[in-house]
């Protein structure tokens, strides 16, 4: 065989497997955007590329009962816990990567093994927390007990990239003057978009798609997160699953992400610190 | 005023002391330098001068004040770091306005002031870059930049040339010293190369294993070392030395053996030293005749000939672990492998004790 035959045929395979990558990854979701088109009885019958073109399913989402609510709730609960995480993170992973104190390591390895327990082993005593506290019902509550998944991770992926910014920046800045809290927003945060911006996504995704304590610690159908309002969407009588509502919901609760992670992805600028010391 | 005055000065990083009692006093606009091998001290002295570390033990002045317990900001330094730190994300104007800012100057005394460093550095037609997009030279002036617009009393350099090129490490270390005279301030420069210690100090510091070995003039170290260390240090290439014995002294004169041949009454005042052996002579490089002639003459085979055009140096082996190195003309015959006479002038001697003293001797010209 030829050495350009090979090459042809590293390409076919190459080309293969991103299309069953891309298949499996996205046939999902392609379905359900296809099925929220359908209506009616329409829905029963299985196709694999868009036959009539209704938009009734979004109208009944979006027209009538609590979605909306439910959607800016969502938005809420979600962007709060991303900013107040990150602010969070930030200040901590700045005493944590520049700061030498006792016990600073034996801190790092408990936040992270805060991460360690499953959602249903705390919820419980969560759920007494909250009724305590007196938040039960409100979206206050989803913002505190989400930080607990975000927290871990956002401080740790932050304190590891700031022990990385160069110790000499923040020399530099000591010497011009600046105070810690100057230090952190207005050297470092700078040099820490890419970080940042990952990790707010990612923060944003899991607050966004959580399920368990969104059923738990709220009650009323108009403090509800999408993903319970989702599942929780009823036909028009009991023994009815209103499919193509429910895929008309998906889909819009979907396409946020995506253009998210389409606007951020451009921010996510790598070797923003070039130039910083001697490149 | 603002002189600088460190009286018994220790520094420890957990059971390591890095700095073992330091006294120094720095005049006021002195350009001092701190000189010595890697891992010396050199740096941590510095950043304690600076602030950014705290002395263990001692006493810091700047000025009349005590400032062992300020902030570096409220020291009145401003400090160039090696790798320039600059910051990324701000464009030079921005850099150098950073710290004025910082003060809540007015925002024209800010611009004023920045422009003004920008003039004196020839910055003017790169305020609005970014540091990323300037050449390691600029990159360096904007350093300095940021430094100046504070108006500081005491510039510190930390090595601030080791990441240049040679042509240009001469190009800056003269606008350094231009920059001295022209600003009313003290400075104290850190480095391993001692050509910029050599041609900017005022005051050199050589600093060894956290101990201050010598403080004086750049022309004192050479012809008046306290002791061997810093007679080795200063010089390029570095000093020779050969074991010897003294036979006698008096008035002034001192007669040495060398072990490896030959017998010099040399100008050095010995007195009080007991004859013996023990001790060491050291001659510099540029001080050794090649050739033969002097005051007494060694011999060996040449094992290295290094070409530098104006001069050329001949590695001689004496049978000892190091060979002697010797200056020669840049147009000289010699090769290698040929057996060479080497001639020692009386005056160009050193005689170091077994206590690495440098006995007083005569300058050498």
């Amino acid at each position: 065989m030829s050495r350009s035959q090979q090459r042809i045929l590293t390409q076919l395979g190459l080309w293969f497997l991103i299309v069953i990558i891309s298949v499996y990854a996205l046939f999902p979701f392609y379905y359900a955007i296809i099925t929220s088109f359908k209506f009616g009885s329409e829905i029963f019958t299985v196709n694999y590329f868009p036959q009539n073109f209704s938009l009734g399913n979004y109208v009944s989402v979006l027209g009538g009962g609590n979605f909306p609510r439910n959607l800016l709730n969502s938005v809420i609960v979600s962007t709060a816990t991303v900013a107040i995480s990150l602010f969070l993170a930030i200040t901590a992973s700045y005493a944590l990567a520049r700061v030498r104190f006792r016990g600073r390591s034996l801190l790092l390895f408990t936040i992270l093994s805060v991460s360690m327990f499953p959602q249903i082993a705390v919820l419980a005593g969560l759920f007494e927390m909250i009724r305590s506290m007196g938040l039960y019902n409100s979206l206050l509550s989803l913002i505190l007990s989400y930080m607990i998944f975000t927290l871990p991770f956002t401080v740790w992926v932050l304190t590891t990239f700031m022990r990385d910014l160069p110790i000499e920046l923040e020399e530099a800045a000591i010497v011009d003057g600046a105070k810690p809290h100057q230090i952190i927003f207005k050297v470092f945060m700078p040099l820490m978009w890419p970080a940042l911006v990952t990790t707010g996504l990612l923060a944003f995704i899991a607050a966004w798609n959580e399920f368990l304590f969104a059923l738990t610690f709220v009650s009323n159908d108009e403090q509800r997160t999408v993903p319970v309002a989702i599942a929780l969407l009823s036909g028009a009588s009991e023994f009815e699953v209103p499919w193509g509502a429910i895929m008309a919901a998906s889909v819009i609760v979907t396409v946020p992400l995506v253009i998210l992670v389409l606007i951020f992805q451009r921010r996510i600028v790598a070797g923003l610190t070039a130039g910083a010391v001697k490149g | 005023m603002t002189a600088i005055t460190l009286h018994n000065v220790k520094k420890s990083f957990g059971h390591v002391d890095v700095i073992k009692g330091v006294d120094l006093n720095i005049k006021s606009n002195e350009f001092v330098v701190f000189v010595g091998p890697s891992g010396c001290g050199k740096s941590t002295l510095l950043r304690l001068v600076a602030g950014l570390e705290d002395v263990t033990s001692g006493d810091l002045r700047i000025g009349e004040s005590v400032v062992n317990d300020l902030t570096p900001s409220e020291r009145g330094i401003a400090m160039v770091f090696q790798s320039y730190a600059l910051y990324p994300h701000m464009s030079v104007y921005e850099n150098m306005a950073f710290g004025l800012k910082l003060a809540k100057k007015e925002p024209d005394a800010v611009d004023k002031k920045v422009r003004e460093a920008a003039r004196i550095l020839e910055l003017e037609h790169l305020l609005d870059r970014k540091p990323k997009q300037l050449s390691g030279g600029q990159r360096q002036r904007v350093a300095i930049g940021r430094a100046i617009t504070r108006d500081p009393k005491v510039f510190l350099f930390d090595e601030p040339l080791s990441n240049l090129d040679a042509a240009l490490r001469v190009q800056m270390r003269i606008e350094i010293a231009k920059l001295h005279h022209s600003l009313d301030a003290t400075m104290i420069y850190v480095t391993h190369d001692q050509v910029e210690a050599m041609t900017l100090a005022d005051r050199i510091v050589v600093l060894d294993a956290g101990y201050v070995r010598q403080f004086g003039a750049p022309l004192e170290l050479y012809h008046h070392p306290d002791n061997r260390f810093v007679a080795g240090f200063i010089g390029s290439p570095k000093m020779n030395f050969m074991a010897a014995d003294l036979l006698s002294t008096s008035n002034g004169e001192s007669k040495i053996r060398i072990s490896e041949g030959g017998v010099i009454t040399a100008l050095i005042n010995a007195q009080g030293a007991t004859p013996g052996t023990g001790y060491e002579l050291g001659v510099r490089p540029e001080h050794l005749i090649a050739g033969g002639g002097g005051d007494a003459e060694l011999e060996g085979p040449i094992i290295t000939v290094e070409h530098l055009g104006a001069e050329t140096y001949l590695y001689v082996d004496l049978g000892q672990e190091m060979p002697l190195v010797v200056k020669a003309s840049g147009n000289t015959q010699a090769h290698w492998g040929e057996r060479i006479k080497v001639g020692i002038p009386a005056g160009a001697c050193y005689l170091f004790g077994s206590d690495q003293k440098c006995y007083p001797r005569q300058p050498y010209v």
